[in-house]
C-alpha cells in the first residue's frame, strides 16, 4: 500500500528495490559507503549489490576479508567518528561471529557514553530457509536483535517496504538491522520512485483490510498470508499486516486491528519459543485483552534448525498452509 | 599537535605532570573504592603511566584513542578533566557519561577518546573503524587502539589489525604488556617471544619498547604516526610495563609475590623520568615536589566536586538509548517522571 502523497511507482522485485535504495542513498550522502564479503565485483552472494561498484567505485563498495568481527567492529568505530557505513553480513547465521561488536559496542556506546555519540550504522543481512542451504545458512535470527536493547530491527515483506526501510535505516543515526528474507528477492511489487520516499521505522502497514481475523506477518509470510487471504475471501475476511519494523514495534496498528477483528494469528519464520510471536501476542493481550474472542495463534519454525533435505525443510518451514490452518482453528 | 610533546623541556615537564596526575587520580580512586564510596569495579593504571602519556604526547589533539578497562590513565593523558572523570566514577549526573558508564566506560568522543571498554580486545576494532573514517574522509589524523597483553589472544584483535593492514588505514595498536592477563602470567597465555611478533602475521611492523620509559614510548608512537600519515599503514607497538596494583581493586594477587612488584618499582616511570629531567637541568627537586602537591590538589578538588555533585534523576535511565525515543521505553520514562513529580529536578 503506497504512502499518502506518493503517486509515481514502478514495478520491481525486492532485490531491485533494495539496490535502488542503496543507490539513492549512496548518491544522496557522500558519508555513506558499503562494506561486506563479495559485494563488489561479485555483486553480493545473492546479487543484491549487483553492479553498484561500477557506479560508486571500490572506496564506497568495499569488499572485506571474511572477518565479521573485524568489519562489524570497524563499522561501529567508523559510525562513532563521522561516517555512515552500510554493512552486508552475507547470511544472518554469521552474525554470531560479530555478536560481541554488536551487543557490547554498537548497541551500548550511545547509552554508556551518556548520549555523546551517534551510531549511524546499517547492517543488512539475509535470513530464512527454502533453498536447501541447511542449518548454517538458513536461520531466522532477527529476534536476537529485536530483543537486544539499543538496536533497531526491520524485516520487509514487500518490495515497497524493502526500499523504504533500507533508506530509513541508512538515514537513521541509530544502528538498524535490515533482515531480508532470501526467498522473496524475486517477489515483485509497486515501489515509489520518489528518492525522498522512506518507510518510517516503527510503523506497520495494513496490506489488506479484513474484519474476521488479523494476521500479523513478517517477511516471506506477508506474501503467503496475502495469498491465503485472497483464497479465503468471501468466506473469511482476513486482515493482513506487515509488521515491517520489529523493534520498535507498531503496537497501535496491531491493537487497532485486533479490536476490530477479535482474532490474531502471528506468522513469523523465527523459532516459536521466546520470540517475535510471544512479543506480539503479549502486546495484544496487554492492550486488547477484552477484544480477543479466541486464543492467539502462532505460525513459525517449531524450534528446530533448518534441515537440508527438501522433504525435511518443507516439514519445518512455516508457509501459507500453516497460516490457513491457524486461521481455521479460530474462525 | 598535542599540547605537550617530548621534544621541548616544557613538554617533558608537562608529561611528568600528567603522569603525576594519573598516579594521584588512581591512588585516590583506589582508596575511595576501598572505603566503599565508588560502586562497581575499578582497574588502576599505577605503574603504567609512561605508556598512556608517551603515546598521547606523540599524537595530535584531534587524533583518536580507543582505550581498555584500565582507562583512567589514557583519559588524563588525552586531556580529559579529572573532575568529570571522578564524577563519573561516583555515578554523578555530570560525569563524562552522565553516570551511565562508570570507571570502565569513560568516553569523550569530541576529545578523541572513544571510550574505556569493559571487553578485553574491543579497542582495536574501534581504532580500525576510526581510522576508516579518517581515511575515507581524507582527514589528517590517526587512531590508536590500546590493548593489554591478554587481549593479544582475542580473535577480534587480529581481525581488526588484519583489516587495518589490508586497507592500509592510519591506525596504531599499542599493547600494554603488564605481564599478567587478569591473574595469569603472559607466558601462560601466548607462545611468542614478544607480543609484537604477531604483527608479522599481518604484514606490518611490530616493535617492543620499554614501557617504563615515557620517551621510548613517545618515539615509537611518533614513528608509527609518521608512517600512518605517510600512507604506509598501521604499526604494532608493545610497551613492556607493569601494574603495581591488582587486576582490579580487591584482587588478592595470589599469582605474584611482593618482591616482584618491588623490583619493578625500582624502574618507576615517574621517578626515573624525574631523575632524567633533573640531570638535564630541566627540573629541580623543589619544583617536582610542588608539581606533586599540585597534582594531589587537582585530584582532591576533583574528589570534592564528585562527592558534592548531583545524582542523575531516575528518569535519565531511559534517555540516550536511541537518537529518537521509542514507545517501548518512553512509557517507563513517563512513569519515572510522574513518580518523582514535585521533586527538585
Amino acid at each position: 500500500m503506497a504512502q499518502a502523497g506518493i503517486e509515481q511507482t514502478e514495478t520491481m522485485t525486492v532485490r531491485e528495490a533494495i539496490r535502488q535504495a542503496l543507490r539513492e542513498e549512496l548518491d544522496r550522502d557522500d558519508d555513506v559507503y558499503m562494506m561486506g564479503e563479495d559485494i563488489g565485483d561479485m555483486g553480493g552472494v545473492l546479487a543484491v549489490t549487483g553492479d553498484l561498484i561500477d557506479e560508486f567505485g571500490e572506496e564506497r563498495v568495499r569488499d572485506t576479508p571474511i572477518s565479521e568481527a573485524g568489519f562489524v567492529g570497524a563499522a561501529t568505530g567508523a559510525a562513532a567518528t563521522g561516517t555512515r557505513p552500510v554493512v552486508e553480513i552475507m547470511f544472518s547465521d554469521f552474525m554470531g561471529v560479530s555478536m560481541e561488536q554488536t551487543m557490547n559496542q554498537m548497541a551500548k556506546m550511545r547509552y554508556m557514553f551518556g548520549g555523546k555519540t551517534e551510531m549511524p550504522v546499517t547492517i543488512r543481512t539475509t535470513e530464512g530457509g527454502g533453498m536447501g542451504a541447511a542449518s548454517q545458512h538458513s536461520g531466522t535470527v532477527h529476534a536476537w536483535i529485536a530483543h537486544f536493547p539499543g538496536l533497531k530491527a526491520v524485516s520487509p515483506g514487500t518490495a515497497e517496504s524493502a526500499k523504504g526501510l533500507t533508506k530509513a535505516a541508512i538515514r537513521s543515526d541509530d544502528p538498524v538491522f535490515v533482515f531480508e528474507n532470501k526467498m522473496i528477492y524475486e517477489r515483485q511489487g509497486e515501489v515509489p520512485t520518489d528518492p525522498e520516499f522512506t518507510v518510517p521505522i516503527g510503523e506497520a502497514a495494513v496490506e489488506r483490510e479484513g474484519s474476521d481475523v488479523t494476521v500479523l506477518a513478517t517477511q516471506r509470510l506477508v506474501g503467503d498470508s496475502l495469498d491465503v487471504a485472497e483464497d479465503l475471501a468471501g468466506g473469511t475476511s482476513v486482515e493482513v499486516i506487515d509488521a515491517r519494523s520489529l523493534y520498535p514495534l507498531d503496537t497501535d496498528t496491531i491493537v487497532e486491528s485486533v479490536e476490530k477483528t477479535g482474532r490474531l494469528v502471528v506468522a513469523d519464520e523465527s523459532p516459536l519459543s521466546y520470540g517475535i510471536h510471544a512479543e506480539v501476542a503479549t502486546r495484544a493481550m496487554e492492550n486488547a485483552f477484552f477484544s480477543l474472542d479466541a486464543p492467539i495463534q502462532r505460525v513459525g519454525t517449531p524450534d528446530t534448525h533448518i534441515p537440508f533435505s527438501p522433504t525435511l525443510e518443507d516439514e519445518v518451514l512455516p508457509d501459507g498452509d500453516d497460516v490457513r490452518e491457524a486461521i481455521g482453528r479460530i474462525t | 599537535m598535542s599540547d605537550y610533546t617530548l621534544d621541548s623541556a616544557e613538554g617533558r615537564v608537562e608529561a611528568l605532570r600528567r603522569m603525576l596526575t594519573i598516579r594521584s587520580f588512581d591512588e585516590t580512586a583506589g582508596e575511595r573504592f576501598a572505603d566503599g564510596e565508588i560502586p562497581g569495579f575499578v582497574h588502576l593504571y599505577v605503574g603504567e603511566e609512561a605508556v598512556g602519556v608517551g603515546t598521547c604526547a606523540a599524537l595530535n589533539d584531534d587524533d583518536y584513542i580507543a582505550s581498555t578497562h584500565r582507562g583512567h590513565g589514557h583519559c588524563i593523558a588525552k586531556g580529559l578533566n579529572p573532575k568529570y572523570m571522578m564524577a563519573e566514577l561516583y555515578g554523578k549526573a555530570d560525569g563524562y557519561c552522565n553516570g551511565k558508564g562508570g570507571s570502565m566506560h569513560i568516553a569523550d568522543v569530541d576529545a578523541g577518546m572513544l571510550g574505556a571498554n569493559g571487553i578485553v580486545g574491543a579497542g582495536p576494532p574501534m581504532a580500525t573503524g576510526a581510522a576508516l573514517s579518517i581515511d575515507y574522509q581524507g582527514r589528517d589524523q590517526v587512531a590508536v587502539g590500546f590493548l593489554g597483553d591478554g587481549a593479544v589472544a582475542q580473535g577480534q584483535v587480529h581481525e581488526a589489525v588484519n583489516l587495518a593492514s589490508t586497507w592500509n588505514l592510519p591506525a596504531i595498536f599499542v599493547i600494554e604488556n603488564n605481564r599478567y592477563g587478569e591473574g595469569t602470567p603472559v607466558e601462560q597465555q601466548h607462545n611468542v617471544d614478544n607480543l609484537s611478533d604477531t604483527a608479522a602475521a599481518h604484514g606490518i611492523p611490530g616493535v617492543t619498547v620499554d614501557g617504563m620509559d615515557v620517551t621510548a614510548v613517545a618515539e615509537a608512537v611518533e614513528e608509527a604516526r609518521k608512517r600512518a600519515r605517510a600512507g604506509d599503514g598501521p604499526t604494532m607497538i608493545e610497551a613492556e610495563t607493569y601494574r603495581y596494583r591488582g587486576h582490579y581493586e580487591g584482587d588478592e594477587q595470589v599469582y605474584r609475590d611482593e618482591d616482584e612488584v618491588e623490583r619493578w618499582r625500582e624502574q618507576d616511570p615517574i621517578a626515573s623520568f624525574k631523575e632524567r629531567l633533573i640531570d638535564r637541568g630541566e627540573l629541580t627537586e623543589a619544583v617536582f615536589e610542588e608539581m606533586q602537591a599540585e597534582a594531589q590538589a587537582t585530584i582532591e578538588n576533583a574528589l570534592a566536586y564528585a562527592k558534592e555533585a548531583d545524582d542523575p534523576h531516575p528518569s535519565e535511565a531511559y534517555e540516550d538509548m536511541f537518537g529518537d525515543s521509542v514507545p517501548e521505553i518512553e512509557r517507563f520514562a513517563q512513569q519515572a517522571t510522574a513518580r518523582t513529580d514535585g521533586g527538585d529536578h
